[in-house]
């Protein structure tokens, strides 16, 4: 067997594996979550402000770097998905008969709903990228203003915009407190997997899961409230 | 005589009794069906421990013809792992730290209703009633659970030297019994905290690096094709296991595997010199 396929057969072949590309694919999809919040809180600077930001996305090294983040999102995102309803599969199967008299002892509720808010994330971001990036069924794409002279995309008023249709922004407060689930045992559960924590860290680490988690809400949150009850017009 | 032991005396033979409502798993064989068996254990000493409470109905049962519930047991004082199930949902019932046999029927209050279950896991097969094929674990140990000590002389002890917290830290390890209630407790029913102590005990200690990256793999190979599930860092198997083995274990074994990965695609093919440690 050639290095290559020995090394997919330890990694994608086995549990342990399997888990430790859910962790990594994980810490990817975090991070991104925490740099597009910190983006899109420039909102509260004003249109130039993220309206700046965004065009500098769309035109990073030559408008590549914006294709090589979506692409590198789109694997990880993919890989995250496949291996965990794989991995929920495989779970499901090895207790084929369930318990009559069922008790948890000390699992969290986000730890035995993980499945759950990770579809729903995924319908979410489906929606979220039909709204913000294809813009399908709207006229986001035509909103333009004018910046340093130069033409560009008007995120601010797109932001506005989407979010003052409030089924809309219940949608997303929705998908953020599943994300905020979501991530309340991710996080800290990304140290166990990776084989990060020790007795002395566990603490730690499920402490910094939980406040990353409420950061994430908290700071989306604010966004769709603030459009909601126009302190951002 | 003197009232210490007189007051003694008294607490112990006038023990509590009990009256309970079980209901009891019963399968007559592995492809069977199964079902819960509603009975009524009274008069159950509260000193009784928790198979002991279980023997008194099996003599009822027996003593009216009936078909004796089955359930393994051992050394029954919590060191051999044998016995094992699920007691109002928890493997080992109720109380912390301890084994079906060391639980004692004053845990219990009068007129409670108690279910009592087999671990429930794919890779360990129902034999009959409570009793479930553990076999699974057996394979896991002959993959790696062990270290290879060739004959000879056995060499001066201090010739090996071994820190006191490595040592200290290997027998946290080396308590876990093999008992099962891990992967019963298990949402998944993972096998990830036996797999984790049984590959630790070994991989703490210098005797056991020659091998460990080998260990590592198979166990985690055979535990794998044994039907076990994916540990998802729920941490139900250390809440319900009798020795709290902790699950730093797992974090462990998730940090030797991939060294073993990296050892095993990277640095072995190209051959790295020495031992595998
Ligand atoms: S880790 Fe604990 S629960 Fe699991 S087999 Fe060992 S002693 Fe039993
Ligand atoms: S019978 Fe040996 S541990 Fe319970």
């Amino acid at each position: 067997m050639s290095t290559l396929t020995h090394a997919v057969a330890l990694t994608v072949g086995s549990s342990i594996g399997k888990k430790a590309l859910v962790a990594v694919t994980g810490a990817v999809l975090a991070g991104f979550v925490l740099g597009h919040m910190i983006g899109n809180l420039l909102i509260f600077a004003g249109p130039d402000a993220i309206n700046e930001y965004g065009h500098l996305l769309q035109t990073m090294l030559h408008g590549m770097g914006v294709w090589v983040a979506r692409i590198g999102l789109l694997a990880c995102t993919v890989v995250h998905v496949v291996l965990t309803v794989q991995l929920t599969r495989e779970n499901r199967a090895a207790r084929p008969g369930r318990y009559g008299y069922d008790a948890t002892i000390q699992a969290t509720r986000s730890s035995r709903t993980m499945i759950f808010s990770g579809l729903t994330l995924l319908a979410f971001i489906v929606y979220h990228l039909m709204h913000f990036t294809l813009r399908v069924g709207n006229e986001y794409a035509t909103y333009k203003t004018t910046l340093h002279g130069e033409q560009v995309h008007d995120v601010y008023r797109m932001v506005i915009d989407g979010f003052s249709w409030w089924p809309a922004s219940v949608f997303y407060l929705i998908a953020m407190a599943m994300l905020c689930s979501h991530l309340s045992h991710g996080v800290s559960s990304m140290f166990q997997t990776l084989g990060l924590s020790t007795p002395r860290t566990m603490g730690t680490f499920r402490m910094v899961g939980r406040a990353y988690a409420a950061l994430i809400f908290g700071g989306n949150a604010f966004i769709v409230l603030a459009v909601w009850f126009k302190w951002v017009h | 005589m003197p009232s210490l032991f007189r007051n003694f005396y008294l607490k112990t033979s006038m023990a509590r009794t009990l009256n309970l409502h079980l209901k009891i798993w019963r399968q007559p064989g592995p492809d069977a069906g199964g079902w819960f068996q509603e009975i009524e254990a009274s008069e159950i000493p509260e000193t009784a421990s928790f198979l002991e409470m279980l023997d008194i109905v099996n003599q009822k049962l027996i003593s009216v013809s009936g078909d004796p519930v089955v359930f393994d047991h051992d050394c029954r004082e919590g060191i051999c792992g044998t016995c094992g199930m699920v007691i109002n949902g928890v493997p080992h019932g109720p109380q912390r730290g301890t084994t079906t046999c060391q639980l004692h029927m004053r845990t219990f209050n009068d007129g409670d209703t108690i279910w009592i279950e087999p671990f429930r896991a794919k890779a360990f097969p129902i034999i009959k009633d409570l009793m479930v094929n553990r076999s699974g674990f057996d394979r896991i140990m002959a993959a790696g659970g062990f270290i290879s000590v060739r004959t000879g002389a056995a060499q001066d002890a201090n010739a090996l030297p071994i820190s006191k917290e490595a040592a200290d830290s290997s027998m946290d390890a080396a308590e876990c019994i093999g008992c099962g209630a891990c992967v019963a407790s298990c949402k998944n029913a993972s096998a990830m905290l036996f797999t984790a102590a049984k590959a630790g005990q070994f991989n703490m200690l210098p005797q056991g690096q020659p091998e460990k990256h080998r260990r590592v793999l198979g166990m985690v190979k055979t535990m794998d094709e044994a039907g076990f599930g994916n540990c998802t860092n729920q941490y139900e198997c250390e809440a319900a296991c009798p020795k709290r083995i902790g699950v730093r274990w797992i974090s462990k074994l998730n940090r030797d595997y991939t060294l073993a990965v990296v050892h095993d695609t990277l640095l072995a093919p190209v051959g790295k010199g020495g031992g595998e440690g």
